[in-house]
Order: structure tokens, then sequence, then C-alpha cells
């Protein structure tokens, strides 16, 4: 399309014009972001309670206002119209405009707080100084860079998150699915952690839901024993921390498939549900991009597991005064855990794993190679001449900051609301890997009615080329699948369905669909 | 090596090449001028209202072709030569064949009506359609009003297409309820009360008269029979499709209203082969049309004729009929035969179900002696269509359907089920006294 005139009218015309009420919805919502913009500013508003109070109800009102103008006066269903002819959802103008601004934010909030106004020793000045009252009410401390992050993070996932129910009114799953997102970034992201803090101030900040290696800091000295120091409430957390990796997530994984976690609770899924839910269709869908996937995620799933395992070695002591684990039971024991994994994997699973056995077996050997040379040639932790220490500020900074703050958000508008999900979460790589092997969900195939239409595949976060399973009449079983049930919804003919079954026959694929000659599906089929 | 050529990059044509692309080594050569790949038809509206771009409607991507060696010529095929086995295309350029097969689909009917071929007025099937569409229609400035003929599922679509442009709309609809020479009434009439429900004006019982030209030759408004008057800037013509067959006029292949094809799919001339919306089999087979124009038919006719073209000669012999379609924010699935009351025998019997205020429905066909199952649409539930096959297959009764419904459930997890609600009628309405079984994965997966 797109070899003849369209129309140069600016505002556009329907679906790509905003209707009165979004205009005035918008302008309230931009009144509520000016405040906190004019903050940078430094300018003296006066009462910060109230101003920071008028500012996110304005947010809050703006955002509600203009869902309830998109669509309380529509039928429910998929509303889709003039996804790809606005600038914002299709790279247009204003869609570079608000990548290039999202990025800038996270330039400045990990690299130069300073700017947003937090001083380290005095009163806090500026954006953040706004927050200061909202920030001692709760945890008793003055706010950070990180409090009000996690402030707008918050209201972001509430407020677009009310406009995303009210979308897919006409589905349950998409609404339930939302509301717990809701819940478990307010609760457990926002509010647990800032009054732990005021009942016992040397537990580390800690979001109970937020499991290794996500936050791949979890097992540092200062939390270790920040955990160790507060008794049996840190200890619990601490053994929380560590069941929720071995047990936990592989239950629930098993069960109900990566979702439960991804698209049900945690926080950057979150974000990217509901504040990212107008890039999903942005994702690369090509082969070429579910190559470069599973290398680069897996290679950061190797480089955690590294620097993890050189991070704990290197404080850990050689005997067992200071920590009951020594250097030599916790280097063995990481083998150990991964030789297992790996053997069962081979031994049982060879089929799933299919081409990527390879690399699953050059994966493995890295990792068992670097520990062996870790703990004979240096002892201290060293990779060959890079301290764990230096892993560490690595890791954080090129994934921890860069890969998921500055790339995975600040890149929605332009490639698509799950890039750190699809191409840099370890998490996400783990509980995938987990997914494909041993799990009983899988996106179910309506025999032969695909019409090849390619919604679900437009609409498919995670770049999942999913009509090229449907229209073969083939389940879809796919490690990055995050479950969030777009696809199915956005099918025209009812083709996919979301569910968790037997593991026995969960991949079907089909030559000849159902709805032919039986005879010929048997014969084509059975090769 | 055989050299095959498909006339026609649609469904019909590069499933075909696909599958014998997978049995033999041949030399595939697809023709097509109206696409450079192959694209899902059914999924153009989407490109109109911005849900998709163009690109995402093709299945595969670019590369696919070179890698699985099946050659794309773009180019019109102005004439078949079976003497000498040649294809003449529109710029003068031959192309030889060992089997020819032709997969070239449909175009929208027009039954004369004066001014049918103004500017303006136009049906939708092509890519080509959709690029004039784009044209016609850009915007509600441009186009104030569009009228649409024929109330079948592509007039709906476009209905819906121009609605997302919030283009007013007269939907003029030749039967008294929309499809019902398809729907039961129930349903048809469902579908009208959610046609108005989109702000459409559905005129039922309505007949295109004539359409009126402005000085330039372009569409200025319709007559309708009732004597009304419609200005509009655009008309669609959605009363249904025919076979795209007329460069096959002189060829020596047997027409009819279709290319006549025998159940092998083979036309009278030897090596030469139809398939998809254009093939007209000779007997319509079981209760199906002998012109099938259906993306599932097209599909499996494709499946079928590879095995004949790679040495495995097959019968074009389809299973239980299906069907899919989606009515604005309503999404329909049929499984079975269920005939609306103007085509049903006196045998088939029908049990409908309504949700009290949703657009929700079923109907589910019966043979009133034996209460054999023989149909069931749905409006609005999703269901397994491996299920309602084997029940079809196994000639279970409607009894038995109503027992295991839940199981054959199929819409997204969380959703209301109101199978309980179904049966509770079914069992008013017939005084049985049957109470749901609850959905068993045992029972779905045996029969997978």
């Amino acid at each position: 399309m797109g070899n003849f005139d369209r129309s140069m009218s600016l505002a556009g015309e329907p679906p790509k014009a905003l209707n009165t009420g979004q205009k005035l919805a918008v302008l309230v919502g931009m009144t509520g972001m000016g405040i906190l913009i004019l903050q940078l500013f430094n300018l003296k508003l006066g009462n910060s309670a109230l101003w920071l109070t008028i500012s996110i109800v304005a947010i809050f009102t703006g955002i509600i206002w203009f869902s309830q103008a998109a669509y309380a006066h529509k039928q429910k269903g998929i509303k889709n119209d003039g996804v790809w002819f606005k600038s914002i959802s299709s790279r247009g103008v204003l869609a570079w405009m608000a990548g290039i601004a999202l990025t800038g934010f996270y330039i400045v909030l990990y690299f130069y707080p300073q700017y947003l106004g937090l001083v380290k020793d005095g009163d806090n000045t500026g954006l953040i100084a706004l927050f200061d009252p909202l920030s001692k009410g709760l945890s008793g401390n003055p706010a950070s860079q990180w409090f009000v992050y996690g402030t707008m993070y918050t209201v972001a996932i509430l407020a677009f998150g009310a406009k995303f129910i009210w979308k897919y009114r006409h589905n349950k799953y998409e609404q339930l699915r939302t509301v717990s997102v809701m819940f478990f970034q307010t609760a457990f992201a926002f509010f647990i952690p800032e009054i732990m803090a005021r009942l016992n101030g040397d537990l580390p900040y800690y979001d109970l839901k937020n499991m290794w290696p996500l936050n791949y800091y979890n097992f540092e000295r200062y939390r270790i024993n920040g955990f160790i120091d507060s008794g049996s409430v840190g200890m619990t957390m601490l053994f929380f921390g560590i069941i929720s990796i071995f047990v936990i997530s592989p239950f629930l994984t098993y069960k109900y498939g990566k979702r439960w976690y991804c698209s049900w609770v945690c926080g950057c899924g979150g974000l990217a549900e509901t504040a990212g839910d107008s890039f999903r269709q942005l994702s690369d869908k090509s082969k070429f991009a579910w190559k470069v996937e599973r290398w680069v995620v897996h290679s950061v799933v190797v480089f955690v597991t590294l620097m993890t395992t050189a991070v704990i070695y290197s404080y850990l002591g050689n005997d067992t005064s200071k920590y009951w684990l020594t250097k030599t039971m916790f280097i063995s024991g990481v083998a150990v855990i991964l030789t297992a994994i790996f053997a069962w994997v081979m031994i049982y699973k060879r089929e799933e794993l299919a081409k990527d056995a390879r690399y699953g077996a050059i994966g493995y050997f890295t990792i068992i190679a670097v520990l062996i040379g870790m703990h004979f040639f240096s002892g201290s932790g060293n990779i060959f001449i890079f301290k764990a220490e230096t892993l560490r500020t690595t890791y954080s900074f090129l994934i921890g900051s860069i890969f998921s703050g500055v790339i995975g958000t600040g890149f929605y508008p332009i490639l698509g609301n799950r890039v750190w999900c699809r191409f840099g979460c370890p998490m996400a790589a783990m509980l995938g890997f987990q997914q494909r092997m041993f799990s009983k969900f899988r996106i179910t195939t309506n025999g032969g009615q695909c019409i090849s239409c390619g919604n679900c595949s437009t609409y498919c976060e995670m770049g999942i080329d999913v009509r090229a399973y449907a229209q073969k009449g083939e389940n879809i079983v796919r490690s990055s699948c995050v479950g969030c049930g777009i696809c199915s919804a956005v099918c025209p003919r009812g083709v996919l369905k979301l569910e968790n079954g037997p593991e026995k026959g969960r991949i079907n694929s089909k030559d000849v669909l159902l709805g032919n000659d039986v005879d010929l599906m048997d014969l084509v089929n059975s090769k | 090596m055989d050299h095959i050529v498909i006339i026609g990059n649609g469904i019909s044509g590069v499933t075909l090449a696909r599958h014998i692309r997978k049995l033999s080594d041949k030399k595939i050569t697809i023709i097509s001028a109206e696409s450079d790949y192959f694209f899902s038809r059914t999924a153009l509206m989407y490109v109109y209202m911005g849900h998709m771009k163009f690109e995402h409607t093709q299945p595969y991507e670019n590369w696919f072709w070179k890698k699985n060696r099946i050659d794309l010529v773009k180019g019109f095929v102005e004439k078949v030569e079976t003497d000498s086995k040649k294809l003449l295309l529109k710029d003068s350029s031959y192309i030889s064949y060992d089997k020819l097969i032709i997969a070239t689909g449909s175009k929208p009917n027009k039954f004369g009506w004066p001014g049918q071929d103004l500017k303006g007025v136009q049906g939708l099937y092509s890519k080509q359609d959709l690029e004039m569409l784009e044209k016609n229609a850009p915007n509600n400035k441009v186009c104030n009003r569009a009228v649409i003929v024929g109330g079948g599922l592509i007039g709906i679509e476009m209905a819906e297409m121009l609605r997302s442009r919030e283009i007013p709309v007269t939907f003029l609809v030749r039967e008294k309820s929309f499809w019902n020479g398809v729907l039961p009434a129930g349903e048809s009439a469902m579908i009208n009360e959610h046609i108005l429900e989109h702000h459409i004006d559905l005129q039922l019982d309505t007949n295109l008269e004539k359409i009126i030209s402005d000085d330039n030759g372009r569409a200025k408004a319709v007559v309708t029979d009732k004597g009304e008057t419609i200005e509009c800037n655009v008309v669609g013509l959605t009363a249904g499709v025919a076979p795209n067959i007329d460069f096959l006029k002189d060829s020596g292949i047997e027409l009819g209203r279709g290319i006549k094809v025998n159940r092998f799919l083979e036309t009278n001339v030897k090596d030469v082969y139809a398939i998809g919306d254009c093939a007209e089999q000779h007997e319509g087979i079981g209760s199906r049309r002998p012109i099938e124009a259906v993306w599932y038919t097209g599909r499996m006719m494709g499946e079928a004729l590879a095995q004949t073209i790679c040495g495995q000669k097959r019968e074009y012999n389809p299973g239980h009929w299906f069907n899919s379609a989606k009515f604005l924010d309503v999404e329909y699935q049929t499984y079975g035969w269920v005939f609306s009351e103007r085509s049903k025998k006196d045998n088939e019997h029908h049990f409908h179900w309504r949700h009290a205020t949703e657009k929700i429905c079923i109907t589910v066909a019966f043979d009133k002696d034996s209460y054999q199952f023989l149909g069931i649409n749905t409006f609005g539930i999703r269901m397994r269509h491996e299920i309602f096959d084997q029940w079809l297959t196994e000639n279970k009764d409607i009894d038995h359907v109503m027992t295991y419904l839940k199981g054959a459930n199929f819409d997204p997890e969380f959703y209301k089920l109101y199978e309980d609600e179904i049966v509770a009628k079914y069992n008013a309405d017939f005084n049985k006294n049957i109470s749901p079984k609850k959905k068993s994965w045992k029972r779905i997966f045996s029969i997978a």
C-alpha cells in the first residue's frame, strides 16, 4: 500500500484522528506530566505533596478519560482500527519522539540522577524532592531516583492497565491477567518493600516476586549479610529466594507455562502489557530475528550464571568460619546441578531440543570450563583476567541498565514492547527452557480453521510467527511465548486457545489439515 | 523433469505447489498478475482497517520461494494453448508446461445493473480492489456515503471496513433477513441486530435498480426497487463471486459456470487441472455445491491434487463440512450441515439457544426421527473442530452432543460458559433429562 496520495490533513481522519474527548484527555494527562517536567528545572512550586497529588491525579484522569473516549461508545471487541495508520504505533514521528524522550529519561535515571534532583548529603531538589513527602510517608526515608521511577512505573501500570481492561472488556483472560500484574506491581514491587524498610531497616530492599536471575544482585555479599543479620525474617526471605528458583518457579511453569510469571506477575512484563500494549505489533517476526534472539538471550543466561557464581565464590571462605558454605562446596554444587540438568535434558528431552541441542551443549561446556578454570587457576573468583566485581559491574551496566532499561523500555515505540523480555531477560530464557522441555502449556490450534490472515503473528509481542504453526494445524509450543493471549483474542476464526493439558501430543504438526479426506490425512500425516 | 505450471498464487495454487515440492523434485512455476507473493485474501480487510500492513498478510517470508525452488512469474495469462501445451502471456511471452493447473479464483458478480461499470463502483476480492477502495474511500470527506449491494460475507466485511473510517454505510440486502439463505432465522435475526448496532443503515428486502452517474462518469447515487434514491460516492458490489475464467473461452477446456472437473480435479483436456474457486464439479459432492468458493476447500483441493500430480492418483474427497466467518464483532463457526429454513429438508430439525442479552447463540441440526446429529452453528462461542468432526464421523445423536458439549468448548480460559444454560433449554424444548458431563482431557485427546 501507500502508492497513492493520502489526505495532507495534519489532524488525520478516523480511525487515525483523535476525537474531542481524547484530545482533552491528552491535555489533562500532559498537564500532569508537565508538572513533573517543570520540576526538572527545579521550579519551587511550594507544597510538594499537593503538587505531586495534582500531577498523579491528572495523569490518571488523562489516561482513563482517553480510554473512555476511545472505547466506551464502541461495541466490545477487537480495537485495532488504525493501529498502522497512527504515528505513535507505526514508528512514525511521534513514535521516534517518544522513543528518544524515554531513552533520554533512562540514561539520566541510571547515570545522572543528580539532574533529577538527587542530593547525596542533604535535601533533594527538583523532581526527586517532589516525591519526598510520599516516600517519607511510606518508608520514612527521603525519595531517591528509584523511588520516583518506581512510583511512575506503578502509576503507568495501573492507569494503562485500566485502559487495557477497557480495551479488552469482552475478554476475561486479558482482564484477569491485567488485574494480576496491577496487583503484583502495586503490592509486591511498590508498597511491601517500602513498608518492610520502615519495619526493619537492615533488610535489603526485596521485591519478593523478583527472583534470580532477573534480580541478578540477590546473592551479592551485602544482601546475603543483610539477610543473615536480620534473623529469621531475613533467612526466610533468603530461603524463599532460593526455592523460588529451584522449586516454585519450575512447578508453576510445569503447570501453567511461563505465563504465570511473564504476563501475570512480572513487573517488566506488567509494563510491557499495559503501557507497552500499543507497540506489540512492532516486534520483528522474521526467522532471522528468531535466530538472533536465541543467541543473544542464551548468552545472557551464560553470562549471568557465570557472574553470579563468580561473585558468590569471591566472598565465600575456604573454611566454614564465615559462611557454612565453602568455596569448594559451592563450586562443586553449581557444577553438579548444571551437569544434572544437562544430562537429564540430553537423555530424556533430546527430541524437544532437536537442533538446539548443540547450542545447549556449547553453553553448558563453556560454563563448566570457566568454573574449573576459576577454581583451580585463580581461586578468588577471577575469570581469566576479570575480577568477579568487574563482571558484576559490567553485567549491571550492560544488561541491568542498558539492555533492560534504556533499550528494553526506551525503544518500546520502535522495536516493540517486549524487546528486553525476548532478547535480554535471562529469567524469561530459563522459564522458556522449562516451558519448552516440560510443561503442560501450549496454544492449541483448532483443526483446519486457520485462514492464514496473520493477525496472530502481527500482534505477537514476542515476535513468534504464530500463523506459521496455526496454518499447519500445529500447536504452538515455543520457549519465548509469554502467554499474553492476544493471538487468541485477535484471531477472527476462533483458531487459537491457550491451555494446560496433558504433555503427550502437545506438538502435532500436520501436512494435511482436518476437514480433508481422512485417508489422505492418514497417508500424509503419518510420514 | 516435469514442468508444473500453476496459474494463480492464492491458497489453492500455493498449497498445491508446497505439497508437490514436499513429494517431488519437479520444476514448479506459479504465475500471477495480482501480486508478487502469496498473500491471504481473507486478510485484505484488515489492511484497509489499519490492523495490518499488506506484508503482514503474506504467510511466507520472501526467501521461502527461492529456497523451495518455486519459481514466481508475474504476468497475466491471456491464452491457454492446450495442443502445444503453451501459455501466452500479456507481454507476448510464452511459457510451456507439462502439467497445467488453473487456480485463478473468482471475480465479483455483476448482474447487469445499469451503471455497474461507473467509476466508484467496485467489488472487493483482489489486491487491486483493495487499492481501488483506498482511492475511492480514503476517508469520510472524500466518501460521504457508501452503498453496499449484496448481503453476504464480503458485503458485511466491506461494511465493517468502511465503518472503521466512520464512513456512513447503507447496506442493501435482497433477502428479508441477512444471509438467511444460509443461516437459520434466529441467527440471521441476531446478525441483523448486530449490523444496526454498528450504525450501518441495513435495508432488507431491497434490490438495486440502477446506479446514477455524475458528469464525470462517477457514481453519485443509487436507486433502489423501493423507489428511494441514495446519494453516495462509492458502490460496493458484493453479491457473490463467480469463477475467474474469461481467458479460457476458446481453449477447448470444458466450461460451465466454472472449469468443469471430475473428482480427480482433471478437466476434459489431458494434463490440465483446475482447483479452488474456479473449479466446478460435475455434481456437488454430498451436500456441497459444485463450485465451492471457500478458503478451506481451495486448500483441500491443493492438498489432494498434489498427490495425483506426483503419481498417487487420488480423488478430491473432502471430509465433514466446516466453515467460519466473523460478522463485525461476532465470530461464527459451523461444523456439519445446518441449513436455513429456505433450503433444509423435512427431516432436519433445529434446536436453537440464544443468550438473553449478549450476541451469542447456537443452532444444532438433527434428524427428527433418529435424533442423529447433523451439524452445529455457533455465534460468539468457539468450538473444537476435532470433536465435532469425530461426532459427525461416529453418527452421534444430539443427546450425546448435549451431554459432552462442555468438552467441545474452545473459548479462551475464564470465559463464562453457557453449556448448562444451553442443555437446560434443550431439556425443556424436547422434554429430555440430560445432565452435561464435565470437560475431560482424556476424552478430548483420545480423539485428536
